[in-house]
């Protein structure tokens, strides 16, 4: 039940961009296509995944025990940096295809902040685990669940800015102003789902 | 000294969006953060500018990230030792300065190609700015949300919007002073 509720609470309730404003840079860049959008959410999950592992088992093995805590930041940009490479790398080689899906957004990851912002939450254990036990399995279903919300997020505002384009915008208001009073509406609706857990 | 209005690096540049909207709930914490990303920039543009001809074209970017990475954790060391309360209202978004686009962006378009001094007032310039931005921001919401400025009260709490402090209101008080922004600079 609680992994229910973990999944739940990351993907509607605290979602990642609408309500803690953890990547919303590839949020407004590249939200101008579904397809894009998809390529992006894809990307990102993959990633997030990966690096939260990374980070947590760093973390608990390496930073913990030495008493390196405050190498944090540092050490998990520089993990996620390599990371992100190292997946480059391997997607290329293994699958082809993938790699051309993904491609162009794997680079822009690494500067991406909910990666980064997740796995902070994860290493300190200070994400919301929902009655569930702070450890490696809750941290990655909390990633994953964020993740999707990430892409659902992003692949609604897509849609919603496909339809904008057609649009009789008054003049001030065209390109990112309306783009981001949108946002505001669309994490509006989001709020409907606070009392959900 | 282009930052502050002519290129704001929030409201010209729409850089660095996540502190941007998540930190300004008050004037405060917007000004706050703001005053913490000044000094980081500050500090990556200087040392970024003093060391570019010791650092390698191919692993320009992970050494950038790595001197900001540094910055931000001397700034996090000293806030929880000097502001402790300022550190807990920001909380998560200290470390997330360094994936903050401003700080990188100037280090990879100014400080790399710049003098040391002259990055140290670009630095100085484009975190004023981006303080600036926060600030106004987060008087704006922290006004509507709930009728004060800086903490001190214009009006009673029960005629403020809610909405504005929470997440909806961020997006929607940034999307119209984007384009205010905009209108101004036309003319």
């Amino acid at each position: 039940m609680g992994y229910i509720l973990i999944i739940i609470s990351a993907i509607f309730v605290n979602n990642v961009v609408l309500s803690q404003f953890l990547g919303i840079c590839p949020f407004l860049g590249v939200s101008k296509k579904i397809s894009t959008a998809a390529g992006m959410g894809a990307a990102v999950t993959f990633v997030l995944t990966l690096a939260t592992i990374v980070t947590y088992l760093l973390q608990q093995y390496v930073l913990n025990p030495f008493g390196l805590q405050y190498l944090q930041t540092i050490a998990f940009i520089l993990v996620i940096a390599a990371l992100v490479q190292m997946v480059e790398i391997v997607l290329k080689k293994v699958s082809p295809s993938l790699y051309q899906a993904l491609g162009v957004f794997l680079p822009l990851i690494t500067t991406n902040c909910c990666i980064l912002g997740v796995a902070i939450m994860v290493g300190d254990g200070s994400y919301n685990a929902q009655g569930v036990e702070v450890g490696l399995l809750s941290g990655v279903v909390y990633a994953i669940a964020t993740a999707i919300g990430f892409a659902l997020a992003l692949i609604l505002f897509a849609g919603l800015r496909e339809h904008l384009e057609l649009m009789d915008v008054p003049k001030p208001l065209q390109g990112m102003p309306i783009a981001l009073i949108t946002a505001g509406i669309m994490a509006l609706a989001f709020i409907g789902f606070s009392g959900l857990v | 000294m282009n930052g502050i209005i002519k290129e704001n690096p929030i409201f010209v540049l729409l850089l660095g969006m996540c502190p941007t909207l998540g930190t300004t709930t008050s004037a405060i914490n917007g000004l706050g953060m703001g005053l913490a990303t000044t000094f980081v920039l500050l500090c990556s543009n200087t040392v970024i500018s003093l060391l570019k001809r010791f650092i390698p074209d191919m692993v320009r970017i992970p050494s950038f990230i790595v001197i900001i990475a540094t910055f931000v954790t001397v700034l996090q060391m000293l806030l929880q030792a000097y502001v402790p309360t300022l550190y807990d209202s920001l909380g998560l978004f200290i470390p997330l300065i360094v994936v903050n686009c401003i700080v990188l962006g100037r280090a990879e378009a100014f400080a790399a190609k710049n003098s040391p001094i002259n990055s140290l007032f670009d630095g100085l310039g484009m975190g004023l700015g981006f303080a600036l931005a926060l600030t106004l921001l987060g008087s704006v919401r922290e006004l509507l949300g709930s009728g004060k400025i800086f903490g001190c009260e214009l009006w009673s709490e029960e005629y403020g919007c809610l909405a504005f402090v929470l997440a909806p209101g961020a997006f929607l008080a940034l999307g119209y002073l984007v384009a205010i922004s905009k209108l101004l600079n036309k003319k």
